[in-house]
């Protein structure tokens, strides 16, 4: 590992002109779980981390029914499902947060580290793109907002500029008759990293019938996590019934184009797909009705 | 059955002698050591996984301020090509040299090339970047199978096969090939009503102990080498460092830090040689720390192997023939484990009639190494698994067909030695008399399977010393590296000569010039050898104090007797003292009393295991859940039945790793893709119930408490218990380790 | 040389000050820097539990923590557990319940368990084999560590409760 500087960094606008004067060769440093390793392994290379943990914006959790969920980048994932007004709200968010390493990992990683560490596996960002996520990024030209399903371009690639850093999420308020959910397959049942995964967000109408409208996020299928649109599509409408489920998987299972590696084949990936989908859409179903 | 004996010590659980060292962190691991002027060293490793070296440059390297000291192959003095004694293993010594730092070839991803030494760790690994290697990359071969085809790329291309004792005239990646006979094979098929052939292929598995190699060497100015590492044997890595480096054992002194963990895996030296020639180089201490994918990618995994197996039955359910092929990955040098897989292969048996052919085959993956048990688990789940469909083709309850066809006292095994008093039959008809066995499973996707295993067990040398100290303790010094609790057991064996509690026991594991000859913490002999010794030390004790005793009372030491804890005199005169007042008065009668004694026991007692699981599958993602485990192992006699439970819960959690998950992954230019605890999946917490154990006990003749070796056998049920329950649950065999999800889904033809 | 930097921070409730490189985590820090090795190099990317600390309350590992982060933090260490004369309760239970073997990740896990019994002082099984899911034993097959996790939540709460 190469010699670097780190510099913790006290607000937004000190963090963005450290981070624009050194480039590519800076990283904003929040947990550190997926960053020190990379640069301990060579993986990465860098001059100077800047700890943006002590922002008071980076830090910022915030539910109200009107306005939703504002979730500091930095926010370490044990802070979400400890809350239980949180985790009710967003209950597919949780369920990743839950599994992201161990305890001591939960500890520091944050929802915006794994976004922005951009991992095609990822396991918080189809959750993101299920709850309607909008990504603040902080940069030389002020803040932006971007889709959560629009924030990576591929395997560790952001739409990040130079000088700019991922601050904080906005999540909509969930609607009435509303719930998600996240799972993943492991071989394990903890401490892996997805073979897939698949997040699903539902609105039901009032008798929790017929679904209002889906969301279907994908992870370790492509490049990047995956919006599945059409799949989520076909839902709208639809009677809640096996076969508008199956139907939503195996259209999810369309869109797959999954690579082979050490954690799962393209065939065993693909799969895998309409059976996580359709599990996720159940247990997005199964939480509306229960509640 | 004999009597049981009755103990005051043995068979009792007190608190470990080194527990409170290692709750509060203060225990000393290889890693810990600290001493003034410290160097770190870094290894550099090939990427190639074979490949011939052109030309290594260090001149970067050496005028960089910082580094001290920079060592290649050719630092090593010339090896002569002949055989250590290593306990377990007979390795060839060129092979040896070659596998610390590669001379002429790179023969797997992570083989040591050169290293060097540096003011700290990170500046030594950023100087690696400054040695530069030329190679010439050729193309590896990475399965059993292919290497042994007749155009498959050649590792050594000297190396002959050894095929029973004569030497093949072309070289090839088969480095011997051995065959055990028993009674006549195709008789006994002839008389079989079923025979069933299967192939089984078991991947390449790490011993995945949490901590890394690791050793610091201080190389003297007048020649004395000072060795501070993790080790299962100090006595052993000085062997191998001498001949490595070509001095005298006198010159060589290994001080054994605390080990976390062995596994069989920590007997090879991999850094101590490269510790002592940076150090020798640099005038310096060196340390040098392997991260953990170098002790993926460089230390000894247990083999990958293909294994075929046929037996045959009659329909009464008596085994008449078996048959087994078994073909283990060495690893870049000759010496893979297939030897005591064939030991064990059908060892839980009576069979009349039998056949094994052995081969031991190099591929281009790191020298393999023993893994608890080596060998024998890849053996017996093959074997464990045809057991089960003949169980089923018979309509047999597994355990009652395991208990007629069970190996018991006279019965000889295929490869020839003949059983003194076992526990096979024992074991099983524990499992089989377990609630677990008749309790309800019910549920889809559920299925009960059992299996058995063996090993043979080692003895080897032992020495150990006990120093009586006046208030009526014992020091007692032993040479065996404590991996899982064997101070205690040890102790307490000469705490129960002695008639003391084992509180009153000091064990300490001392360096090589501390004690005498003591042979590597693995086989599963510590307990039993070193236990031995600590016996033997004990009696030599008593005998002494007897004297004393004698001397004291002015009688003759023949009318001195040792009864209850108590020196007796038994001419009539009314004396009576206990240890602890003899220990007391010592120096009235000659001073201080010192045992010791040096055994290299013979009666070594096998072990035997029978295993009972539950799992669940996931039809769907074919994950496979285990619900419940049960363990019946013969100990012969439990010296401490806490440690004998944790070395069966410990080796049944390995062997449910090895069943279901655990492999190295190769891409096709052979590096591994996992190397690490994330992608490598040792079992968590977390994927485990309780396990349930049964300790047996059929005490061992050869042992004065009875005891056999229980650290490894465990180890080897698991894989076909839980194919055998995969079978019940879902209707397919596995015959391919790990029995990951993937390759169940595409078993059962769903991908 | 790279220039290392100056922090003050709190380990085991006394102020300890500090030089070290940013590159260096916290783990190399308390080992290297500070001569406190209880805990434990086993994988050093945050996948085996066995460097596990507490800071500022919350269980990490701490080969993935820069020891430059700690600067105004408050550490834990399996050092600071014992007072004099005394074991903690958790490390006194694992011996008694021989949960350990090797030794190596016994450290890690001691921290991971006073960590979790700070927060949720009567787990049940399962919550106490996933909290302890990041810290791996290959030894044991964690029967004997899990007890010794139950067991120590029941001492510990009866004697809070007498």
């Amino acid at each position: 590992m190469r010699a670097f500087d780190y510099i913790p960094a006290k607000t937004v606008d000190e963090a963005v002109a450290l981070l624009a004067e050194k480039g590519d060769q800076a990283k904003p440093l929040s947990g550190g779980t997926d960053l020190i390793v990379m640069v301990r392994e060579g993986r990465r290379q860098l001059d100077l981390m800047v700890d943006v943990k002590d922002i008071p914006e980076t830090n910022v959790l915030s539910y109200s029914q009107e306005t939703g969920l504002h979730l500091g980048a930095a926010v370490p994932c044990y802070q979400i499902y400890a809350d239980d007004e949180i985790s009710a709200a967003y209950p597919g968010l949780a369920d990743a947060a839950k599994i992201i390493g161990g305890t001591a990992i939960q500890g520091r990683a944050s929802v915006g580290g794994n976004l922005c560490n951009a991992s095609p596996a990822a396991d918080t960002i189809p959750p993101l793109i299920v709850l309607e996520a909008v990504c603040v990024i902080a940069g030389p030209n002020g803040t932006r907002d971007v889709p959560a399903e629009q924030f990576c371009t591929g395997p560790g690639q952001t739409v990040l500029e130079n000088g700019e850093f991922l601050v904080s999420f906005k999540i909509p308020a969930p609607k009435n008759n509303s719930s998600s959910y996240y799972l993943r397959f492991i071989p394990r049942n903890e401490m892996d990293i997805a073979v897939v995964g698949a997040g699903a967000s539902v609105v039901l109408d009032t008798e929790k019938t017929s679904f209002v409208s889906a969301r279907i996020g994908l992870a370790a299928v492509a490049p990047t996590p995956l919006f599945a649109e059409e799949a989520s599509a076909s839902l709208a409408g639809r009677e809640v019934s096996d076969e508008a489920v199956n139907a939503a998987a195996e259209a999810a299972r369309h869109i797959a184009r999954p690579i082979s590696d050490m954690r799962g084949t393209i065939e065993q990936r693909v799969h895998l797909v309409e059976v996580l989908t359709r599990r996720a859409l159940n247990g997005a179903i199964h939480r509306v009705k229960e509640s | 059955m004999s009597e049981k004996k009755e103990y005051k010590v043995i068979g009792t659980r007190p608190i470990r002698h080194d527990g409170v060292d290692k709750v509060t962190g203060r225990a000393l691991y290889g890693a810990d050591f600290q001493t003034t002027g410290l160097l770190h060293g870094k290894v550099l490793r090939s990427r190639h996984a074979h490949a011939r070296i052109k030309s290594i440059d260090t001149s970067r390297a050496e005028a960089h301020p910082d580094v001290k000291a920079v060592v290649t192959a050719a630092d090593l003095p010339t090896a002569a090509d002949k055989i250590a004694d290593l306990g377990e293993s007979a390795v060839n010594l060129k092979y040896l040299c070659d596998n610390i730092l590669a001379s002429d070839k790179a023969l797997y991803t992570g083989h040591a090339v050169a290293a060097l030494a540096a003011s700290d760790p990170h500046t030594a690994e950023e100087a690696l970047e400054l040695i530069d290697v030329e190679y010439e990359v050729l193309p590896p071969v990475l399965e059993v199978r292919e290497a042994m085809e007749d155009d498959a790329p050649l590792l050594h291309e000297n190396l002959k096969t050894d095929a029973m004792g004569e030497k093949s005239e072309e070289s090839s990646n088969v480095a011997s090939h051995f065959q055990h006979k028993k009674g006549d094979i195709d008789t006994g098929f002839a008389e079989a009503d079923v025979v069933i052939e299967h192939d089984f292929v078991t991947g390449t598995v790490h011993q995945g102990y949490i901590e890394p190699h690791n050793a610091t060497a201080l190389y003297n100015p007048d020649g004395q080498l000072t060795i501070w590492c993790s080790t299962q044997g100090a006595f052993a890595v000085r062997q191998q460092v001498s001949e490595i480096l070509q001095i005298p054992v006198s010159k060589v002194k290994v001080v054994p830090m605390e080990i976390g963990g062995g596994f069989g895996g920590k007997i090879s030296v991999y850094l101590e040689p490269v510790a002592a020639l940076l150090s020798k180089k640099s005038g310096r201490p060196v340390k040098v720390l392997m991260n953990r994918a170098e002790v993926f990618e460089a230390t000894g995994p247990t083999p990958a192997s293909y294994i075929r197996v046929k037996m045959g039955v009659t329909n009464d359910g008596r085994i008449t023939a078996a048959e087994g092929y078994l073909a283990f990955e060495a690893g870049a040098y000759p010496g893979s484990p297939v030897g005591a897989g064939a030991m064990c292969i059908f060892s839980p048996y009576n069979i009349p009639n039998g056949l094994i052919d052995g081969y031991d085959v190099v591929v281009n993956k790191p020298k393999s190494n023993a893994y608890r048990a080596p060998g024998a688990t890849n053996a017996e789940f093959a074997a464990e698994t045809v057991v089960d469909e003949i169980c089923e083709k018979l309509g047999m309850d597994p355990l009652e067909f395991r208990i007629l066809n069970g190996a018991e006292e006279g019965v000889s095994r295929i490869d020839g030695p003949v059983f003194p008093r076992i526990g096979c039959i024992e074991a099983t008809e524990a499992a089989k008399e377990h609630p677990h066995y008749e309790a309800p499973l019910e549920g889809e996707n559920r299925g009960r399977g059992v299996a058995s295993g063996f090993w043979f067990n080692v003895g080897l040398k032992s020495s150990v010393a006990i120093n009586v100290n006046p208030d009526g303790t014992i020091s007692l010094v032993e040479g065996s590296t404590d991996i899982g609790g064997t101070r205690a057991s040890i102790a307490m064996q000469a705490a129960e000569v002695l008639g003391i509690p084992a509180e009153s026991v000091y064990p300490t594991v001392v360096d090589t010039n501390s004690v005498g000859y003591t042979d590597v913490t693995g086989g599963s002999r510590t307990a039993f050898a070193t236990g031995y010794a600590a016996y033997e030390a004990a009696q030599d004790v008593k005998q002494q104090m007897t004297e004393r005793a004698a001397k004291l009372w002015e009688v003759d030491a023949a009318e001195v007797q040792f009864a209850d804890g108590d020196f007796v005199c038994v001419n009539g005169k009314d004396e009576r003292m206990s240890f602890k007042e003899l220990a007391a008065r010592l120096d009235e009668v000659g001073g201080p009393v010192t045992g010791r004694a040096s055994v290299d026991p013979t009666g070594v007692g096998g072990a035997f295991a029978t295993h009972i699981v539950d799992v669940e599958v996931d039809p769907d993602t074919g994950k496979v859940e285990i619900l419940r485990y049960t363990a019946t192992q013969d100990a012969g006699k439990a010296v401490h039945p806490s440690y004998v439970e944790g070395q069966m819960q410990g080796g049944v959690t390995q062997g449910i790793g090895w069943a279901l998950n655990e492999e190295y992954i190769y891409d096709k230019d052979g590096r591994m893709s996992n190397a690490s605890f994330l992608d490598y999946r040792m079992p968590t917490c977390l994927d485990l119930p309780m396990i349930d154990t049964v300790i047996v006990e059929v005490p061992n003749p050869g042992h004065p408490y009875g005891v056999r070796g229980v650290g490894e056998v465990p180890i080897v049920p698991p894989p076909a218990a839980i194919a055998n329950a995969i079978y019940r649950a879902i209707g397919v065999r596995m015959k391919e380790l790990p029995m990951s999800p993937g390759r169940i889904l595409k078993t059962m033809g769903k991908l | 040389m790279p220039k290392k930097v100056h922090v003050q921070t709190t380990i085991n409730g006394e102020t300890v000050e500090f030089l070290c490189e940013p590159r260096q985590s916290l783990l190399e820090v308390l080992r290297d820097e500070l001569g406190m090795t209880g805990a434990k190099e086993g994988c050093n990317n945050g996948n085996c539990g066995a460097c596990s600390v507490i800071l500022d309350g919350r269980l990490v590992n701490s080969c993935i923590v820069l020891g430059v982060e700690t600067e105004g933090k408050t550490v834990e260490t399996v050092e600071g557990l014992a007072e004099p004369g005394k074991l903690h309760p958790i490390q006194e239970i694992f011996l008694e319940d021989a949960a350990l073997q090797c030794g190596i990740c016994t450290p890690g896990f001691i921290v991971a368990t006073k960590a979790l019994l700070d927060k949720n002082p009567n787990p049940t099984e399962y919550e106490v084999r996933y909290w302890l899911a990041g810290n791996l034993c290959r030894c044991t097959g964690y029967d004997k560590i899990v007890r010794a996790v139950l067991d120590s939540a029941q001492i510990m709460s009866s004697e809070v409760g007498a």
